[in-house]
């Protein structure tokens, strides 16, 4: 029996409280110790009628980063996109299962969808600071949420930019707009944005799939510093970033979960068939 | 393939001449259309300042329009104008931005907003005294004497069309994007459009604002029916209004040459200032798609 097989068959948790484990026989065992930040469970998503996801259960681990791999259009950016609800936006797309956050089910209509976007933040593939100034474009969000003072606020911005390693780069600049950076500095801008309003889980949908190597490499380093705080879930093309920045990962191929596990057993030891092949370049 | 035959690659290829030889008239042809075009637009502003130009003096703009034969400017046409335009703007303006937004923003693809695009567009390019005749019978008619009002609003008919379809098409050009990021911090909708979209399309909504502005200051068809026109000074909404394009339609047809060399001024006058209104336009728009 697959792995694959496995976990849809288990796509139920016995009981409530239990969290779901994804089930491969040998990924029982996987995350044991570690807190479950979102539980995803049976997630199936349809775009229209046609259905990306078909029935995908998998955990997110608290303060660990999991990188989603796997050939374009298999699921992976969908799978991010329902963890804030982001496919909201779209009249057309929607979402069946349980997506759990901290126990709570995101997908729940009654939810308070700014809340939760402010508890999970996320950064694009292509970098969108708003048409504003450095500075504004951070203390935007953080305004929003938050009546603080303007050395409060000072503050707050400086942290952010510092802890997206840009502060040095932007401090003499901070009325300049936001759109006169580099690509790579746009990138960390995002990121100083998101982390400024202070989420508990980051969404990354191939952040670095835009930026040169050097860019790549600091933002790499980022994650590495901010998954001591947050909760991190990375989409990527690339898998030496993959195995470099993430603690777990999954593997998704047709819109469904193939393997899940730590990234080092996934790249040393894949369990299943289609991993192996995808990691060692024969598809995708 | 023969060695008389020159090579695929080179200048002396039949297909490559022919292709250059084509290429040569086509230019032509698209540049004569060109300086075609530009042409009577060049000839249009030589004639008005070669005629308007003599009348410009500071009594076209201190002084009422006069009676035939006797000194005068365009003061209470120049006046009037601006009131009517800033009325029918300051009318139109908010109208036009609430309704494409809603278009962009909240019904992109539900049956009321292709209704409404679908009629936007006949509005748009609906001639002008079909306006002026539509505000003639509901208001004119109704309070039996035309009026300054009655202008404004004949003038804000026509800016609604034009600022809707400005709006709608600069909120479709904001990329979603921009949208997502914003709404991925937790911004509720309304803030993302108001604080992300509307900045990020500020300088095309501004543009399409001052291109309906330039529009309807030199409209005279729907003024002719609702604001009519006044010899004297008079900044009374609820009375006949003079316009600069009134007075120049009035003027220029009339026999008397002092009134013909006013209506040249006034043309003068009108031109260039919407002529500054297209380049501040144009300036804009060329700043924000930096």
């Amino acid at each position: 029996m697959t792995s694959t097989d496995m976990a849809r068959t288990s796509a139920v948790p016995q009981s409530p409280s239990a969290p779901a484990r994804p089930a491969s026989s040998a990924n029982a065992f996987v995350g044991a110790g570690n807190k479950e930040k979102i539980s995803v469970r049976g997630l199936k998503f349809y775009y229209g009628d046609s259905l990306a996801l078909k029935g995908v259960d998998l955990p997110i681990y608290e303060r660990k980063v999991t990188a989603f791999i796997g050939p374009s259009g298999c699921g992976k950016s969908t799978l991010l996109r329902v963890l804030n609800r982001m496919y909201d936006l779209y009249p057309k797309q929607r979402a069946e299962g349980q997506a759990l956050l901290d126990g709570v089910d995101i997908l729940s209509p009654k939810l308070d969808l700014n809340l939760l976007r402010s508890r999970v933040g996320m950064v694009f593939q292509k970098p969108t600071p708003f048409p504003m100034s450095i500075y504004d474009n951070i203390a935007f969000g953080v305004r929003l949420y938050e009546t603080i003072s303007k050395s409060e606020l000072d503050g707050r911005v400086e942290a952010a930019l510092r802890r997206a390693a840009l502060w040095n780069e932007v401090k003499d600049k901070l009325d300049a707009s936001g759109l006169s950076l580099s690509g790579g500095q746009q990138q960390r801008l995002c990121i100083a944005r998101s982390i400024a309003v202070r989420p508990e889980v980051i969404l990354l949908d191939e952040p670095c799939s835009a930026l040169d190597p050097i860019s790549t490499a600091k933002i790499e380093e980022l994650i590495d510093e901010l998954k001591a705080d947050y909760t991190i879930a990375i989409v990527t093309h690339n898998m030496q970033q993959a195995s470099r920045t993430s603690e777990y990962t999954a593997f998704m191929y047709l819109g469904e979960l193939i393997e899940f596990g730590e990234t080092q057993q996934i790249f040393m030891s894949p369990h299943d068939r289609r991993t192996q092949d995808y990691i060692t370049g024969r598809f995708g | 393939m023969s060695l008389m035959e020159p090579h695929a690659h080179s200048a002396d290829h039949p297909l490559y001449r022919r292709r250059r030889r084509k290429s040569a008239i086509m230019m032509t042809l698209s540049l004569a259309a060109a300086l075609f075009g530009i042409a009577w637009l060049v000839a249009i502003l030589a004639t008005l300042l070669f005629k308007g130009v003599g009348g410009l003096s500071l009594a076209a703009f201190t002084e009422n329009t006069p009676p035939p034969g006797s000194e005068g400017g365009l003061l209470n046409a120049i006046v009037g104008s601006l009131i009517m335009t800033a009325i029918g703007v300051a009318i139109g303006t908010p109208v036009g931005i609430l309704a494409g937004t809603y278009m962009a923003e909240y019904g992109k693809h539900n049956r009321l907003s292709t209704v409404v695009r679908f009629i936007n567009d006949i509005l748009l390019s609906a001639p002008s005294i079909v306006v002026g005749l539509f505000v003639y019978e509901v208001v004119v008619v109704k309070m039996g004497h035309f009026s300054g009002i009655a202008g404004a609003l004949a003038l804000a008919i026509i800016v609604v069309p034009v600022v809707v379809r400005t709006t709608e098409d600069m909120l479709n050009l904001v990329p979603h994007q921009l949208r997502e990021a914003a709404s991925a911090l937790g911004l509720p909708r309304s803030t993302v459009i108001q604080r992300i979209a509307y900045k990020a399309a500020q300088a095309g909504i501004i543009t399409g604002v001052l291109l309906a502005i330039a529009r309807v200051s030199g409209e005279t068809a729907p003024l002719l029916f609702t604001a009519l026109n006044n010899q004297f000074w008079s900044s009374n909404l609820n009375a006949p209004m003079a316009s600069l394009p009134v007075v120049i339609f009035q003027f220029a047809l009339s026999p008397y040459t002092d009134w013909q060399q006013l209506a040249w001024t006034g043309a003068l006058i009108v031109t260039f200032a919407v002529l500054a209104l297209s380049i501040a336009a144009r300036i804009l728009a060329a700043r924000s798609g930096k």
